[in-house]
């Protein structure tokens, strides 16, 4: 009796699964083999594939490219930080008793919900370097002598942003900072404030803590699981991202100065044809998202307090 | 003594919502300046530029504008109407079939026992840290290769043409079967997550098993535990799954981006993309197109906000 019937959970088990499984094997798994296999040929589609070895990733480390686009995906990563103490301090402010709240959390979230190729045009109108409104308020609104006073250094001004070799990847910067500031991070920072006992900050008052200090020795590390989750989860969306808003609104360019790795895969695989190339370089990021993971599993004991 | 208490305590209220305030504008002023020039006559987007805030009210308020995105694009595969109906049938589809598999394995996951279920469970979590473009190169092939596989095997099926269907009167583009150009295409890949899998598996953890034990002893089967008992309960974490996947779903980019070449196939985010290649200095066009876009996802945002934060928090406190 017993035997019939763990042996009819386990085929109701496995009906269950089925859908998913099937799913996940075809479109997950057996790609993620293929393309391991994949990065040891040279496939243009057209041709029969050729068996090259380990040539790939051989021509990947002496490709100029490949590193310039690298140093552009981590110059953009900078902006992680910035993003997150931004998020920190937002939830901060908005984490004591203040009436109106949800109205608040609501506007801040806004730009993350819908990012995507709308806001991505929209700031392209807005980096419009002869009409967009940025420009318009640097020519307008600064005083003249501090115009030309920046311009005198040499600096390209008002800048030509999206089109600005120096200025593309700030601006991109800019733009993401908007998106993330008020979105996920600051709901998590917002849920981690909530849950520290009020009982400490008044213990700090008493002994005549002011808020720099409270901030530092009691809010820093009582958010520091959150702020070590969001800080993995964001290096590891920053490795893989800056396709869709480079696509959108620069074409990784100008000069390349906005590609970064996931878009050089882009083009490689489905721009030129390069599909055991672009395979190559998809499994070098994959192990470099690894490598985040793995480091920040081995950290993560001794940078969270407790 | 209390009065100087009481007068820390509204300043710092005070600088509070000024510093909420502000940040509010920094938040909300892009999307003023999208509205703002959605609705402006073509002639005046860059005629009040000396000062950006006062261009934030039109001379001339145009709510054709709308209209005109419709018929600028209608030469375009049928343009934003057709790219809306697209946009939603993939992503109710796609929302749809996620939540429903995600449901039933996540099942299978928490509460019934089979050999190798952990280790296909430990198989789900590894994948979910691998980057899309790792997988997108093989299903990009599939679907470019698929249909000459399957005229090599079933060859009185025409798997290369491109299908029309007649609805009331008319024809409409349908795209292939399979492969490049189909719903086939936009959909299938997307309608298996293992990360929907995991959050409802987790959720289904943490239900109670009396309810359960309960209904098999009154002779209940696994089908009907799990539709009349376990979804039941589970339905805040469904309906943050599934508003997360629509939304997901709702701006998808870089697939729907190398599997269509056909205009009439095309979702809102590709077909405003190639908008923009054609019209790229109509400003109040492509804003009024933009605004088209985002404004579902303004809508269900605001009405699902509930699922959304605790959603946000289920997902990081296991994760």
């Amino acid at each position: 009796m017993a035997q019939t019937t763990r042996g009819r959970t386990a085929a109701a088990g496995y009906l269950f699964l089925l859908p998913n499984l099937l799913g996940f094997f075809a479109f997950t798994l057996l790609p993620v083999l293929a393309s391991l296999a994949l990065s040891l040929f040279a496939w243009d589609l057209f041709t029969p594939p050729k068996f090259v070895g380990l040539q790939n990733f051989v021509a990947l480390m002496r490709d100029c490219e490949f590193w310039y686009y690298a140093y552009n995906t981590l110059f953009l990563m900078l902006g992680i930080p910035v993003n997150i103490m931004g998020s920190l301090l937002l939830a901060v402010v908005m984490n004591q008793k203040l009436r109106g709240i949800v109205v608040f959390r609501t506007m801040y979230f806004l730009p993350s919900i819908v990012a995507g190729v709308g806001t991505y045009l929209l700031w392209r109108w807005i980096y419009n370097a002869d009409y967009g409104p940025i420009n318009t308020m640097i020519t307008n609104w600064f005083p003249r002598w501090l115009n030309d006073g920046i311009r005198r250094l040499g600096v390209d001004w008002p800048p030509q942003w999206l089109t600005s070799v120096t200025w593309a990847k700030p601006a991109l910067m800019f733009m993401s900072f908007w998106t993330v500031v008020g979105g996920y991070n600051m709901v998590l920072y917002l849920a981690a404030l909530q849950g520290v006992s009020p009982e400490l900050y008044e213990a700090a008052n008493i002994d005549g803590a002011n808020a720099w200090q409270r901030f530092w020795a009691i809010t820093w590390p009582m958010v520091s699981p959150t702020t070590f989750f969001v800080f993995t989860m964001s290096l590891i969306g920053g490795l893989q991202g800056g396709f869709e808003q480079a696509f959108v609104m620069t074409r990784g360019g100008p000069a390349g100065a906005t590609t970064t790795l996931g878009y050089y895969i882009y083009n490689h695989a489905f721009a030129w044809n390069h599909m055991g190339y672009a395979a190559a370089i998809a499994w070098v990021l994959f192990a470099a998202v690894f490598a985040v993971t793995l480091a920040n599993w081995r950290l993560g004991g001794k940078v969270v307090h407790y | 003594m209390k009065d100087e208490v009481k007068l820390k305590r509204t300043a710092r209220k005070t600088a509070a919502y000024l510093a909420l305030g502000l940040v509010g504008l920094f938040m909300l002023l892009p999307f003023l300046w999208m509205l703002s020039t959605s609705v402006k006559h073509e002639g005046d987007v860059f005629a009040t530029v000396d000062n950006p805030i006062r261009a934030l009210v039109p001379a001339r308020t145009e709510w054709r504008n709308y209209g005109q995105v419709y018929h600028t694009t209608r030469a375009m595969g049928g343009g934003f109407g057709r790219w809306y109906i697209n946009s939603v049938l993939v992503a109710v589809v796609v929302t749809l079939g996620q939540v429903a598999s995600s449901a039933c394995a996540a099942y299978a996951f928490a509460r019934l026992r089979f050999p190798g279920r952990d280790k296909l469970f430990l198989g789900y979590l590894a994948t979910m840290m691998i980057p899309g473009a790792v997988t997108m190169i093989p299903n990009f092939i599939l679907m470019r290769k698929i249909t000459e596989w399957l005229t090599a095997i079933a060859p009185m099926i025409d798997w290369d043409t491109l299908r029309a269907v007649s609805l009331f009167g008319r024809t409409y583009d349908a795209g292939r079967l399979v492969g490049l150009d189909s719903y086939f295409a936009l959909m299938a890949p997307a309608m298996f997550s293992a990360y929907g899998t995991f959050m409802l598996r987790q959720f289904f953890m943490s239900i109670p098993r009396d309810l359960e034990e309960a209904a098999t002893i009154d002779g209940c089967g696994l089908f009907r535990i799990f539709a009349t008992i376990i979804v039941p309960l589970s339905k805040p974490a469904l309906a943050t799954l599934t508003i997360f996947t629509f939304m997901g779903n709702w701006q998808s980019f870089y697939w729907p981006l190398i599997v269509l070449t056909q205009d009439s196939m095309k979702t809102l985010p590709l077909g405003l993309l190639s908008f923009m290649g054609l019209y790229s200095t109509q400003w109040h066009l492509l804003m009024a197109g933009s605004m088209m876009m985002i404004l579902p996802m303004v809508i269900v945002f605001v009405v699902g906000q509930k699922w959304f934060v605790s959603g946000i928090q289920l997902g990081a406190l296991k994760g």
